[in-house]
């Protein structure tokens, strides 16, 4: 919820007009779709359903245009979630998503951590490898290709802290609330957009 | 790995900062938007706007304060003071505010905690507690530290974890204001207690005293005031040196 109003705040800021809506054809009007999303995965999933949003974005996603996922907007993505019994996501990537082991680290895994850069993103260009994202999280995701994990992030153990296939590409963090680094890879996704239109 | 989050607090009443940056050039040092851009440059983590003003009508002020910030701040912040009910929550976070943090309202409606983190997420719900040594534990108060409860903090701590909270905000009354140094052993104390991060307030004077309570005190966040806002130390400065005794902090 705040974050949808902060991921619109962060394009708005840097000259990008971004709007929130879950009406289907702007959607798919759209040159990219950002999905956001802090709070529970059952609740979004059930969400996307009351709204009919899931049709809106499977088509936008096979249409090839940029799409951004952050944090349980990346989640959704991967097949189930165990945050509070089994739930199904999206499906759309291979994978599922797990609690962190409760004996370890403590949880919700909140603030500032480094990224390890598993493999070249353009959506990453510019950034190095150990920079600091903003995290907050209790579930993490197990994705089933290795290949198209970005990034790993380390909180106990090591997980995937953002992927990229094809047009997508999806982050655990905050880039709305990364400051400027976040701000640099919600950037070079909206110039990825406008060369789309262009 | 996950660093030790630095955050400033900064104290709000109608709308404005009592309580933030001084000595500094601000345009305008009274805007709150102003000072958050002043920490969010230092390298602070997160920052809390604590909402002092006494009257409940005023809550459409403090909308106002989040929903600019929100505009120009790309850090996650917190707005504490004054919360009682899901609808506080809810135009809080809608405003842009990416935590709300709840005190009293939270001793004398527990099932707040459990409604507003199953509605709105456990990361966005942070407990405040007030604690004040009584004899060898911790009393938690309430009502801005004017009224004891007579609940012992160690069990309150447990209690808003399994409730659904995602942080504790844990102020030594005892040490607030002081700043010879945080409650280690409070501190040390709930955090080994609950499986939750804790963000230790109070007492704060120097750079060292981040360092215990981080180590000693197994703090995951450091909360402080005077000791940033009266420019004794930059957020920046402050981390340099728990870097250089080996913190991990994100400089």
């Amino acid at each position: 919820m705040g974050n949808l109003r902060s991921v619109e705040n962060a394009f708005k800021s840097m000259g990008y007009e971004a709007i929130i809506t879950r009406d289907s054809a702007r959607i798919l009007n759209s040159s990219g779709l950002v999905l956001p999303g802090v709070g529970a995965f059952r609740d979004c999933m059930k969400n996307l359903n009351t709204y009919g949003l899931k049709e809106p974005l499977y088509k936008f996603i096979e249409s090839k245009k940029p799409f951004l996922g952050i944090c349980l907007g990346f989640q959704v993505l991967f097949e189930e979630s165990e945050e509070f019994g089994l739930c199904k996501g999206l499906g759309i990537l291979k994978g599922r998503v797990v609690r962190f082991p409760e004996d370890k680290l403590k949880i919700p895994h909140i603030g500032w951590n480094t990224i390890k850069i598993k493999k070249e993103c353009p959506f990453l260009e510019g950034i190095k490898d150990s920079s600091y994202f903003y995290f907050v999280h209790s579930y993490y995701v197990i994705s089933e290709k290795k290949e198209i994990i970005a990034t790993t992030t380390d909180y106990g153990i090591e997980f995937a802290s953002s992927i990229w296939k094809d047009n997508i590409f999806a982050c655990q963090f905050h880039p709305e609330k990364s400051q400027r680094l976040g701000l640099k890879i919600l950037k070079k996704f909206a110039e990825t957009c406008e060369k789309n239109v262009g | 790995m996950l660093a030790k989050r630095i955050i400033p607090c900064l104290d709000i009443k109608d709308g404005r900062v009592v309580k933030g940056v001084n000595f500094v050039k601000l345009r305008d040092a009274g805007d709150p938007v102003e000072n958050a851009q002043f920490y969010e440059k230092e390298g602070a983590d997160e920052l809390t706007f604590l909402d002092i003003t006494a009257s409940s009508e005023n809550r459409e002020i403090i909308l106002k304060v989040v929903k600019r910030c929100a505009e120009k701040v790309f850090m996650p912040f917190t707005v504490g003071g004054g919360i009682r009910s899901l609808e506080d929550i809810r135009s809080l976070l809608k405003a842009g505010a990416d935590k709300v943090s709840i005190n009293t309202a939270a001793v004398k409606n527990p099932s707040l905690i459990k409604k507003a983190s199953q509605k709105f997420g456990n990361q966005c719900i942070v407990v405040a507690i007030d604690a004040r040594k009584k004899e060898s534990s911790w009393e938690v108060y309430i009502y801005g530290g004017r009224t004891p409860t007579g609940i012992d903090a160690l069990k309150w701590a447990k209690k808003v974890e399994e409730l659904g909270a995602g942080e504790i905000l844990l102020t030594s009354m005892d040490k607030d204001g002081t700043e010879d140094g945080y409650d280690i052993k409070l501190t040390k104390s709930i955090s080994e207690e609950v499986n939750i991060p804790i963000i230790a307030s109070g007492g704060a004077g120097n750079p060292e005293h981040l360092y215990q309570v981080f180590t000693l005190g197994k703090a995951d966040a450091a909360l402080a005031a005077s000791i940033f806002h009266y420019r004794k130390y930059s957020v920046k400065e402050a981390k340099e040196y728990l870097r250089k005794r080996g913190i991990n902090v994100r400089v």
